[in-house]
């Protein structure tokens, strides 16, 4: 509802299209649209779908910040369409662009393919030999779970892969995410497998191919610090790789 | 008989050779690792100036005479500046690679950060001190 | 493919980052501006000095920060060269070219520290 006497502001949006079927370099489609304060990119982009051009596709669900689906680049900065206002951009026009480092699906969507074979293969659960505690549960203080849960907040936007260079040049890097859900496993005190995920991340583009560039802890909306994970990660690969050069008949 | 499944025509949008004049964040990157041409650098210039005390006084002063030359002193102003970025980027995030717990809790970063750079001043007067004292 | 060896360069770098974050601008300083204002004399002078760095402490010392000085050029710069300018697929001799030259130079501070 429009107060009396305001006049219509506007915005506008300039929108990266991909539709392979019609054409098969991408472009720009520039959308006018109105200006509310309170509104975020996400608002703008279904305004669109809704009354200006129903072929644009897109990722959203939950709008809220948590699921993690609506990653774009919007002004050449990874974000999460639902939590970039449009006030802070006004009265500049937005750039608004799939995900970097990832091919484009469609539009604004991405194929995320990479990203899903490469969680997997930090082995993201609890490893143990044991039987869990039949009718209970294994038990962890408070300090326990201080020790991982920062790294245990990842909602896979993949933010992080966008930003980080590394990962541009080189698509075999297995990447920020992954390398901080392997560190939130390994410092959980319940798990056993830190054996198997080094060898994994000690491996070629692995936890090295990072020189902790630092962009994906800035652009990370959940505030886990994956460029701390890593470099944690090569410390410790770094201690007990010596370790096993010094005492080579130690290994269990 | 089901459709058969189509593959995607994905687009690869290419990635630019300047990639690192991209953003703040990326050029700051790129300054913070040349650094350490600079630090490399000056270890040599060190090293030059040992080994010009170990050929004797005369091939020390004269040294020491190059070192008044204006590329030395412009060298080292700009290695001074390359050493001292080099000095607050990694006192930020050297401190990152190990999450120090004291207790159960997490040290802060802050403490850890002020804790570099008050070593960082007492090496420095130290050193000063060390060789400088008449 | 075996095991890369970065774990060890890394190392290097990181002590080397770390002697040279304490130490390398206050010699700056010294070595650079002081030394070459106040010439060869009182606290530069050559007798002084030779006592000076000839201890044997500061021999292990300046061997450590300069040694350690160049393993953190090699491995950042080599880093540098194959990211900045899309060196990858030759890392090979840009990795034996950066970690070769640190270690001449280690051996080379090596030398001039023993002769001194």
């Amino acid at each position: 509802m429009k107060e009396a006497g305001t006049p219509d502001r506007t915005i506008t949006l300039d929108i990266f299209r991909y539709q392979p079927g019609e054409r098969a370099t991408p472009s720009f489609q520039t959308y006018q649209i109105p200006y509310r304060e309170d509104w975020v990119v996400l608002d703008a982009i279904n305004y669109i779908k809704d009354r200006l051009d129903g072929t644009l596709a897109y990722r959203w669900s939950c709008r809220m910040g948590v699921c993690g689906s609506c990653g774009m680049m919007i002004n050449g900065v990874p974000k999460l369409s639902c939590a970039a206002f449009l006030k802070d951009y006004y009265p500049e026009r937005v750039r608004v662009e799939p995900l970097e480092n990832f091919p484009v699906a469609r539009d604004l969507v991405i194929a995320l393919d990479d990203f899903i074979e490469k969680l997997p293969r930090v082995h993201p659960w609890v490893v143990r030999e044991d039987a869990p505690p039949a009718a209970a549960e294994y038990r962890q203080t408070p300090a326990q779970l201080d020790r991982y849960k920062q790294f245990s907040m990842c909602i896979n936007c993949m933010l992080c892969y966008a930003a980080c260079p590394i990962y541009a040049l080189e698509p075999r890097f297995i990447g920020p995410a992954a390398i901080a859900l392997a560190q939130r496993y390994n410092l959980d005190s319940r798990d056993e497998g830190r054996e198997q995920r080094r060898e994994v991340l000690g491996a070629h583009h692995g936890i090295w191919d990072c020189t902790f560039v630092g962009e994906c802890t800035t652009v990370c909306p959940a505030e886990v610090d994956p460029a701390g994970a890593i470099q944690q990660a090569k410390l410790s690969e770094a201690l007990s790789r010596v370790k096993d050069l010094l005492t080579p008949w130690g290994r269990r | 008989m089901g459709a058969a499944l189509t593959r995607m025509t994905t687009y690869r949008r290419p990635v630019p050779f300047a990639w690192w004049l991209r953003n703040r964040g990326y050029a700051l990157f790129v300054v913070r690792e040349l650094t350490s041409v600079f630090v490399g650098g000056y270890a040599l210039v060190l090293l030059l100036l040992l080994r010009s005390l170990a050929d004797g006084p005369d091939s020390y002063a004269a040294f020491l005479a190059t070192l008044r030359a204006p590329a030395a002193l412009i060298f080292h102003a700009v290695a001074l500046a390359a050493a001292v970025y080099h000095s607050i980027t990694w006192f930020r995030l050297a401190p990152m690679a190990v999450a120090l717990r004291v207790g159960g809790r997490r040290v802060p970063g802050g403490l850890i950060v002020a804790a570099n750079y008050a070593a960082w001043g007492a090496l420095s007067v130290a050193l000063a001190w060390l060789v400088l004292r008449g | 493919m075996a095991k890369p060896t970065d774990p060890f360069w890394w190392l290097l770098f990181a002590a080397g980052g770390t002697v040279a974050a304490l130490a390398t601008p206050a010699l700056i300083v010294l070595t650079g501006f002081a030394a070459p204002a106040i010439g060869a004399t009182g606290a530069f002078a050559y007798d002084r000095v030779l006592v000076l760095v000839t201890d044997p402490v500061t021999r292990v010392l300046l061997f450590g920060l300069i040694s350690l000085s160049f393993f953190h050029w090699a491995h950042r710069f080599r880093y540098t060269l194959e990211e900045g300018l899309a060196l990858k697929q030759a890392w090979v001799p840009v990795a034996i070219a950066c970690y070769g030259a640190a270690i001449a130079g280690t051996v080379w501070a090596a030398a001039v520290l023993l002769r001194v």
